[in-house]
């Protein structure tokens, strides 16, 4: 008798892979991100800026963000589908959670080159 | 069948007020409870990003929020959020890697995850928000 449990070929393998990638450029960001801030010691305008304006630091940190909430996407899925039972209301805030991930992606590349 | 006969064997402990959660445990919910907090307070922080990058005058604003007592422990709270997300992904990366899986080393990796991540926290905070 087949008793299978009906799950997506591999979509638990590739998001398993994926939060562990984003995860290890986020921790590599976060490490030069403090060593360029501790070097800069920025306390003024323009100090700060200039540590975004740097061609390297914008691609490292828009890479970063996009990061982030790729990760946030699939931790935040995760307790969804771990404490929110009716179906419904679980689409819901996945849905929710997608669409305001999306927009912050959004909202990162305009924070950076529109700066 | 077999397996029924497995689930039929298992010791049950239902008393609620004895079971206590080890400290790989407490790391574990400290790590899935930080990430909601951080995605919650995304908003807030992109914010601030932007207000601090776009203008001089918006960069003197960003720093009065972050100067006021209830950014400031909001914020703290966030970096502690952040290092502590940190240092345990750290962790369960190296448990991945089967390093540390033994319940000694597992234990003792979830105390080092707990203070480095404090020491961190009030060494950033201290050069950041005081």
């Amino acid at each position: 008798m087949v008793n299978r449990i009906l799950v997506g070929a591999h979509y638990g393998l590739k998001d398993w892979v994926i939060q562990r990638a984003t995860a290890i450029i986020m921790a590599v960001y976060t490490v030069i991100f403090l060593v360029v801030v501790g070097a800069v010691g920025p306390d003024s305008f323009e100090a700060w800026r200039g540590i975004f304006a740097n061609g390297f630091m914008k691609f490292a940190s828009f890479l970063f963000l996009v990061s982030v909430f790729y990760h946030a996407w699939i931790g935040v899925r995760d307790i969804w589908m771990d404490y929110v039972k009716p179906d419904g209301l679980r689409l819901l805030m996945m849905i929710a959670t997608a669409a305001v991930l999306v927009g912050y992606a959004g909202w990162a590349v305009q924070i950076l080159w529109r700066m | 069948m077999a397996e029924m006969a497995i689930k039929k064997r298992r010791p049950k402990n239902l008393d609620l007020p004895t079971i206590r959660l080890p400290l790989p445990g407490i790391l574990s919910i400290i790590h899935r409870i930080s990430g909601a907090g951080m995605f919650l307070m995304l908003p807030f922080l992109l914010w601030l990003f932007q207000s601090s990058l776009a203008s001089p005058e918006t960069f003197a604003s960003a720093r009065e929020v972050v100067g006021h007592p209830l950014a400031r422990i909001i914020l703290l709270g966030l970096i502690w959020f952040y290092m502590h997300h940190f240092c345990a992904g750290i962790r369960y990366l190296l448990l991945d890697l089967h390093k540390g899986v033994e319940l000694e080393a597992a234990r003792l990796s979830s105390k080092v995850v707990f203070a480095v991540s404090i020491a961190l926290t009030l060494i950033i905070g201290a050069k950041v928000l005081w």
